[in-house]
């Protein structure tokens, strides 16, 4: 292996860093709104619009990513009426169709998780909260969010971690997060084997990293899932 | 110059573009079914290396699952097309040949899906083999059945049957993630759209068509295999 | 010692003639149902008899398909929709009467991801906006009454099942209710675990606290409620004070469910 060559890569990609994780965490913080929205139109027992959930998930999660990435980036664009709206500033950045693309698409499969946790809340629990006179925002706001939350925590990291993997597309439009940057290198050197270690290094740090703070937020939310804290109360105090 | 309309994109007639998307549409299969294959083979000795190798075999089978889960696949693409490329160019210059030989895409492409897939296949492969009920082999081995006799009637079927909704899944991804190839420059599905979407400055509807054909084979092989799961777990009660 | 009051007392609680199905199964069939403040009503009756869908008709949780549900002075205002079913005319007064009734469930209940003063004080703080202070204060004396003090950083998963209910019952006592409805307290506890529960409630009764509680506990009907009602297909069978129903009721019925 070629040090100067390994290093050099490596300064490079780093540099790229920012950018993959920008386009991450814009589109999973997105995504978790309009999935949130999703799954609650999904549960709201309005025929309409559970239906219109329901084709949103099966388009975005049956088509690649990259179609609808295409389908944003240089689709948009054949319509005279988008170009001069607007939007045109936002739809003419590859870097905002990228988060746009990756938002629609991880609130596709972020939704379904979200509505599993959602229904997983026992029922009791809720009925409990209404019993004590909590109008109905304040029981999902208090008893039903946080429980639902704390549920779908695993799998909405699993969530993640594809995301992050996911902006390897948004190179295919030109942007020049870590992929970008690397296939650049190979396609110059082709010295594939190379660039392909130094990358998935750096991929695989941030998904461990990722991994590592998706399991602090679930300790941090599961106190009731671990054994007593034995602590003697003191009269007066308040928590 | 007149703009042909959305419908002359997936005509069959003269200047339309149906026979080209279909064809495209079968390499697409044919790229997924090659990868699915390639990940199935290399799933079953990963499993087998996770469930009884030795304490070497199984960290080597640990640390393939655990970087292919954390690198995105288009780099893996990156990889094949590119190293082999590199590969086959040394190996033609070693026979004398001076010039840059290409390595093929779609052996590229079914390669990267492969390994990527195989690695998915290996956890669902190992899952389904814990799910196999100890008494039921210990019936086998009761019967007096050699090793490979169990495996064979037994432990085989077995764990195909509890595999097949994880091979299902991994099936949809297989065929999502063949797009990706289409940047190996493999007429596939992709490939002929970008190149409809170039010749007639129509990205939107080609890619609209494109995202269509995705759906549909998507639908209809996640219907063959319900069938098929179906099918095969007789006498298997669900949960 | 049974609770009886005198017959000027207030009213607490007053059904009258309420009306539930489900489907095309009439659970309620025209119930009516008093009770005074400091009485404890006993509410018996087999499976399927509709005690629990009563209870839960009472602060809305089922929604009743007719009949008047009044908490003190108060009676919930219905009405119907176009399609003809029935519905709350004002979601505002039923979470206001929902925090006068305090709710003992029989699955406890308790969320999960609070812990047990978390859970005593989260209606008093937000739904009846107290000061915090004050809440933890009641909150703690509360614990302590049902002799749980010391598990009040704990989380419902920590407790048994005996625990849990009283921790449960604090919750229902913090909010200050008015009356208090049990749907079979003790029905998904184990053995041992019935007695803590019981004692709990008893003294409870003995406060002059309103009670309603659909039990299968002859002993607690017996000797501690001030009347029992015994509910068979969706009717009042049986409804009198425990001296008289235990030893001479007319009702055949009654009798052979008391034998068990």
């Amino acid at each position: 292996m070629d040090w100067t060559f390994t290093l050099e890569t490596f300064i490079s990609l780093v540099a790229a860093i920012p950018l993959t994780l920008q386009l991450a965490a814009t589109s999973i913080l997105l995504g978790a709104f309009l999935a949130l929205g999703l799954a609650l139109l999904r549960l709201s027992g309005v025929r309409v619009l559970d239906w219109f959930a329901r084709f949103y998930v099966f388009v975005f999660r049956g088509t690649p990513l990259l179609v609808q990435i295409f389908l944003i980036y240089y689709g948009l664009s054949q319509f005279p009426a988008v170009r001069h709206t607007m939007l045109w500033p936002i739809l003419r950045e590859p870097y905002w169709c990228a988060v746009i693309a990756l938002t629609l698409n991880t609130a596709a499969y972020a939704s379904e998780i979200i509505r599993g946790g959602l229904v997983s809340v026992p029922h009791g629990q809720i009925e409990a909260a209404r019993a004590c006179g909590m109008p109905r925002f304040m029981v999902f706001r208090r008893i039903v969010l946080p429980l639902a939350i704390r549920q779908a925590l695993p799998g909405y990291g699993n969530e993640m971690i594809s995301m992050v993997k996911a902006t390897s597309l948004a190179s295919i439009i030109t942007l020049m997060e870590v992929t970008g940057v690397a296939a650049k290198i190979i396609s110059e050197t082709y010295r594939a084997i190379e660039v392909f270690i130094v990358a998935g290094v750096i991929y695989l740090t941030i998904n461990f990293l990722l991994t590592r703070l998706v399991h602090v937020v679930e300790y941090m939310l599961s106190p009731h899932l671990r054994a007593p804290r034995l602590r003697t109360p003191v009269q007066g105090e308040s928590k | 110059m007149n703009q042909p309309g959305f419908l002359d994109v997936i005509s069959f007639g003269p200047g339309g573009w149906g026979a080209a998307l279909l064809a495209g549409a079968w390499m697409t299969v044919l790229i997924a079914i090659s990868g699915f294959l390639i990940g199935s083979i290399i799933g079953t000795f990963g499993a087998w290396a996770k469930i009884s190798g030795g304490r070497t075999i199984r960290a080597i089978a640990d640390g393939y699952t655990t970087v292919l889960r954390g690198i995105p696949d288009l780099l893996v693409i990156y990889l094949f097309y590119f190293g082999g490329s590199a590969a086959v160019t040394a190996i033609g210059r070693f026979f004398g040949s001076e010039g840059f030989i290409g390595f093929p895409g779609f052996l590229a492409g079914a390669l990267a899906v492969g390994i990527t897939s195989g690695a998915q296949q290996t956890e669902v492969f190992r899952g389904a083999f814990k799910a196999v009920h100890k008494g039921e082999i210990e019936a086998a081995i009761a019967c007096g059945m050699s090793r490979a006799l169990r495996f064979r009637r037994i432990i085989a079927p077995l764990t195909l049957r509890h595999a097949l909704p994880g091979m299902g899944n991994v099936w949809q991804v297989v065929l999502k993630e063949s797009a990706l190839v289409s940047i190996t420059g493999v007429a596939e599905l992709l490939r002929q759209a970008q190149v409809g979407a170039g010749s007639t400055g129509m990205p939107f509807n080609f890619y609209v068509v494109a995202g269509a054909i995705y759906l549909t084979i998507s639908t209809f092989s996640g219907a063959l295999l319900q069938w098929s799961e179906r099918y095969f777990s007789r006498g298997v009660r669900r949960n | 010692m049974n609770a009886q009051v005198p017959a000027t007392t207030p009213m607490a609680l007053d059904v009258k003639d309420l009306h539930k199905s489900f489907g095309n199964v009439e659970v309620l069939k025209g119930i009516s149902l008093r009770a005074r403040e400091g009485e404890v009503v006993s509410i018996l009756g087999s499976s399927g008899s509709g005690k629990s869908t009563l209870l839960r008709c009472i602060n809305l949780l089922e929604v009743p398909d007719s009949g008047d549900v009044t908490v003190g002075d108060e009676t919930i205002r219905m009405q119907r929709t176009r399609d003809g079913k029935s519905r709350p005319a004002d979601q505002a007064q039923v979470e206001r009467i929902r925090s006068q009734l305090g709710m003992v469930f029989q699955s406890f209940n308790l969320w999960s991801h609070k812990t047990i003063l978390e859970n005593v004080i989260e209606a008093p703080i937000h739904v009846q906006k107290r000061p915090r202070k004050e809440c933890v204060e009641e909150a703690e004396a509360l614990l302590a009454k049902v002799g749980i003090a010391e598990k009040r950083d704990h989380y419902p998963s920590h407790l048994s099942g005996g625990q849990q209910q009283r921790a449960a019952i604090a919750r229902a006592l913090a909010m200050r209710p008015k009356v208090m409805l049990f749907d079979e307290p003790t029905s998904a506890l184990d053995p041992e675990l019935v007695g803590e529960v019981l004692r709990v409630m008893r003294g409870l009764a003995e406060e002059g606290r309103t009670m309603l509680v659909v039990t299968h506990e002859m002993g607690f009907a017996r000797d501690v409620s001030s009347r029992v009602v015994f509910l068979h297909k969706g009717l009042v069978e049986e409804d009198g004070r425990p001296e008289h129903v235990f030893v001479n009721s007319k009702s055949e019925r009654f009798k052979q469910f008391i034998k068990g």
